[in-house]
């Protein structure tokens, strides 16, 4: 299948005007030497029906979370997401249009942008926020940069306690810049304060922690601000959004940078992406922020819409000395989160958030009556908790697809250290019976 | 009318969500609680009107011509959307076991697999999620290469003509960004670049086709004065577009080049993402790419972990399916991840989807129609609008409108007149080394009728600047808002609707 519309007539004729006698000798630029003489080794080509069928194939190979009961977290998770969201974000006027570069022709991205941005800010309780990073991994490796930049310090304090896969992705970008990060150790599952304060020297530009941690448990948020804040650093959260329905922002205990995961908020799973980064601040530190930042105006006859602003940080005008090197963001899963919030509203962000921590909090209370399994949690935690297994936790989770549950991470993926250790995530989707069929599966697969 | 905001259109009590009653005990978070949220209260028909309204204030290319140079924005097939929304990949959870992920991981082992074979490189990574994101990527391991030949070398050479985000990814790696200058036909010349190249260069960056549209004529030599001086050489893979099964990039001696996936092998762009930018490297750079890696098992294998690269697996845990296909943690010399996860994956399965459906012929024949597109409008506005590097060009041509300066117009008064035509505008004001430059990419999808259209506007638009100037200065006049006040924007930074 072709999607190029060129007859045999179109082609002579356009030829005729370039002066051309073929569409080969458009391409006589390149030297012969590396031109391919060959056509590419590639599968035959398909119908639209025969690509449907290959792909449906390839997707039935997969289990997911639309068959089995979803416990798994870590950074993803199965949140509902209305019908409505996709809906919206299926409109070709939205998701076929480029950046908004043209703003008189953009207004629809832009307002929606600007929205997003204010949501974002309401719900972190920040003065800021940008269009968008890659993802939470990417905006917390960007807030780094922006806190040296801030703070013109060179060193990092990372909470033992945050999602070692953003704690890798902020070393692998630190690593060119030389920025040295030191880790807090933990006591229990959160922060150890009196660590912190040694470790707050005048060197540190910030710390980051992650709120509720990737533990699920609740970090000691406002002492570890009062600490970095006093040593002159910056405080730099990641807190999942959902979290914020239930929980006090991170504006309330006076981050500096906040990020989150935006996938809870109307974007599916899919396989880890795409997902959103969702990125905020103080105002004051608004032209440290990477990205795309959208501001009312008025046009020429005073009538509101919105631009692009603050563009000479960004990289098509500052160049090497641009704040930030993204150019394509996520704009699409941001305007996802947007319905996504719009729709839940004031009441029911609250809602989804604090079913999520009831539920969660049921399944770690049965968990916890099954002979062999302890729970690692603190009172009260939020949505997700650690399980010591009596068995190899990546057996708990074999074992449990064949009753029809994916019971969780197992968390030696991420340290050989953590075999027997299980991380389990409650969203509001998990019901009752799918909580109490896992704690029967436990005690009949491993409490004999 | 404009449409009021979110915020403006929320009335206390209304609510658009519905759950069931929650079963379990409620439990209370404490002195850690909130106490309530600004959110906005709307109800369904409130959410679905609003976000319309905003949509229809948009151009995008499923209405009309876009012809944004460097963007590549073709026409999308309506059947990426469909197979990238089945649900057993919306569905997948990243972290599941690989014994229930076969299929995604298939799909993305195969799309390495053809992506090698369509540049002609070794080894691939799917991780980075965007153009720019691959770029980083690769310079990150340009970095890890030469230290670990422990060589120091901290310099990035970077055409005048490149995009921004090459030197600003050269500086977030760490590097120094130091740049070439353009020869009188645009192109790189070898001769300043043999003065430019020391043993403290680590690496050139080169767009080809570069910005002008104009493939680098010595390409291969620029290759290998950068090889004799033990220095690598990235490739810019913006424009693969443009010759896509007509010359394989390895081929001319690049070593690595990321391929803005998204824009090339057909995700709609989403009002400005998501992208996906994977990078294809030479067998001597595959051992610094991103954890992890898909691989096909072949006989026994160890992963490794996420977190070291250590691991035996344990015996006690059942393999049910030992499974094909597996993530490669076990890359000691990677440069680290890039990403939470695996990449930006329904990307992934709407290029699949687009590469399948064409096959090498389809892709070759996208390639020819964007080639030609971008020469009938070179051909058919040459005179019209100044063209400051003159012949052929291969998917995108750069005119300059410095031809209009003498009646008082803009480049900028051009675009915005466009738009009152019902059109995108091009690219303005790049490359750089073009004064008032209109960067315009066609792209294959559109027709001769089209191109005709545009090209019937853009005349008719030299001839307004000429006989009503005015018109131009004061456009765009037919769309949902007027010229906008940025620099107001930027002074009062009214970036958050107020509480």
């Amino acid at each position: 299948m072709r999607f190029t519309p060129h007859t045999a007539e179109d082609r002579r004729l356009m030829l005729q005007r370039i002066g051309a006698a073929s569409v080969k000798e458009l391409f006589a630029g390149i030297p012969a030497g590396i031109r391919l003489d060959r056509p590419l080794d590639l599968p035959a080509p398909l119908s639209e029906p025969e690509a449907v069928r290959e792909l449906g194939k390839l997707a039935a190979e997969n289990t997911g979370a639309d068959q089995l009961a979803c416990f798994a977290g870590a950074g993803a998770y199965d949140h509902y997401v209305p019908a409505i969201v996709d809906t919206i974000i299926s409109r070709p006027e939205f998701y076929t249009a480029y950046t908004p570069y043209q703003a008189e022709v953009s207004q629809g991205t832009l307002q929606a942008i600007y929205e997003f941005q204010s949501l974002v800010c309401r719900l972190y309780g920040m003065e800021a926020a940008n269009a968008s990073m890659y993802d939470c991994a990417s905006a917390l490796a960007e807030a780094t940069h922006m806190a040296r930049d801030i703070s013109r310090r060179p060193k990092v304090l990372l909470a033992g306690s945050i999602n070692p896969v953003h704690a890798e992705v902020v070393r692998t970008y630190a690593h060119g810049l030389n920025i040295p990060i030191d880790v807090v150790p933990l006591s229990g599952n959160t922060i150890d304060l009196d660590a912190l304060e040694r470790l707050c020297t005048p060197d540190v530009a910030a710390l980051i922690i992650q709120h509720p941690n990737f533990f699920g448990n609740l970090e000691p948020a406002r002492r570890a601000s009062e600490i970095v804040h006093q040593a002159g650093a910056l405080l730099v959260v990641s807190a999942d959004p959902i979290s914020l329905g239930v929980l006090e922002p991170p504006g309330a205990y006076d981050a500096d940078v906040a990020v989150g995961e935006g996938q809870p908020l109307g974007i599916p799973l899919s396989f880890g992406g795409p997902y959103l980064g969702i990125m905020s601040a103080k105002k004051k530190y608004i032209r440290n922020l990477p990205g795309r930042i959208v501001a009312r105006t008025v046009d020429t006859e005073g009538k509101t819409g919105f631009v692009l602003a603050l563009q000479t940080r960004e990289q098509h005008i500052r160049r090497e000395r641009a704040s930030s090197n993204i150019c394509s963001n996520q704009a699409l899963c941001a305007l996802a989160a947007n319905v996504y919030l719009a729709t839940m509203g004031r009441t029911g962000i609250a809602e989804v958030a604090r079913q999520s921590m009831a539920k969660a909090h049921y399944l770690a209370d049965g968990i916890a009556g099954v002979r062999g399994f302890e729970t690692e949690t603190s009172t009260p935690f939020f949505k997700e908790f650690v399980v010591r297994t009596p068995v190899p936790a990546a057996k708990v989770v074999e074992t449990g697809i064949k009753h029809g549950i994916l019971a969780g991470v197992a968390l030696d993926r991420f340290n050989p250290e953590w075999k027997n250790r299980l991380l389990v995530a409650v969203t509001e989707k998990r019901t009752r019976v799918e909580m109490d069929a896992y704690c029967v599966f436990l005690k009949q697969e491993f409490a004999n | 009318m404009p449409e009021k905001t979110l915020f403006q259109l929320s009335s206390p009590g209304r609510q658009a969500w519905s759950l069931p009653a929650l079963d379990v005990p409620a439990v209370d978070a404490g002195e850690t609680a909130r106490k309530g949220n600004d959110l906005p209260e709307l109800s369904e028909i409130d959410v679905a009107r609003h976000f319309t309204r905003l949509s229809i204030m948009n151009h995008h290319v499923d209405k009309g011509f876009y012809p944004l140079g460097s963007c590549t924005m073709k026409y999308n097939p309506k059947v990426n959307e469909l197979t990238s929304r089945l649900p057993g990949f919306t569905g997948l959870h990243p972290l599941e076991p690989e014994s229930l992920t076969q299929g995604a991981l298939r799909l993305m082992y195969e799309l390495g697999e053809m992506l090698k074979e369509i540049t002609g490189f070794d080894a691939v990574t799917l991780e980075p999620a965007a153009g720019a994101h691959g770029e980083l990527t690769g310079i990150m391991m340009v970095r890890k290469y030469f230290e670990k030949r422990g060589e120091s070398r901290d310099v990035v050479l970077v055409p005048d003509s490149a995009h921004g985000t090459n030197p600003a990814s050269v500086t977030l790696s760490g590097f120094k960004a130091v740049q070439i200058k353009s020869n009188e036909r645009g192109e790189i010349d070898p001769v300043e670049l043999e003065r430019a190249c020391s043993n403290c260069v680590a690496c050139l960056m080169v767009t080809n086709p570069n910005t002008l549209g104009i493939f680098e004529p010595e390409a291969k030599r620029i290759c290998d004065i950068m090889h004799r001086q033990g220095a690598l050489v990235y490739l810019d893979g913006a424009n693969l577009n443009a010759y896509v099964g007509v010359h394989r990039p390895a081929d001319a001696g690049f070593d690595l080049m990321h391929i803005n996936l998204h824009k090339t092998f057909s995700t709609p762009h989403g009002g400005g993402g998501p992208g996906s930018g994977p990078v294809a490297v030479t067998k001597a750079l595959e051992p610094f790419l991103p954890r992890p890696v898909v691989r096909r098992a072949e006989g026994q294998r160890d992963g490794g972990t996420e977190g070291q690269s250590d691991r035996t697996l344990d015996p006690s845990i059942p393999r049910s399916l030992d499974p094909l296909f597996y993530l490669d943690f076990d890359r000691p010399d990677s440069i680290g991840r890039v990403m939470g996860f695996h990449g930006q994956f329904a990307v992934l399965v709407r290029a699949y989807t687009y590469i399948r459906m064409l096959g090498a012929a389809g892709l070759k024949d996208a390639a020819e129609s964007a080639v030609l597109n971008a020469n009938y409008v070179r051909a058919e506005l040459d005179g019209v609008y100044d063209l400051p590097y003159k012949g052929r060009c291969l998917h995108e041509v750069v005119f300059s409108g410095t031809n209009l300066k003498q009646y008082g117009i803009k480049t900028l008064d051009v675009a915005k007149r466009l738009l009152d035509y019902g059109m995108h505008a091009p690219t303005i004001y790049f490359p750089l080394i073009v004064p008032e430059a209109l960067m315009i990419e066609p792209t294959e999808t559109e027709s001769r009728e089209s191109l005709d259209g545009f090209i019937a506007a853009m005349r008719q638009i030299a001839d307004e600047a000429r006989t009503n100037p005015e018109i131009l200065r004061q456009a765009p006049i037919t769309t949902p808002v007027r010229r906008l006040d940025e620099a107001k924007a930027s002074r009062e930074l009214d970036v958050c609707y107020p509480v």
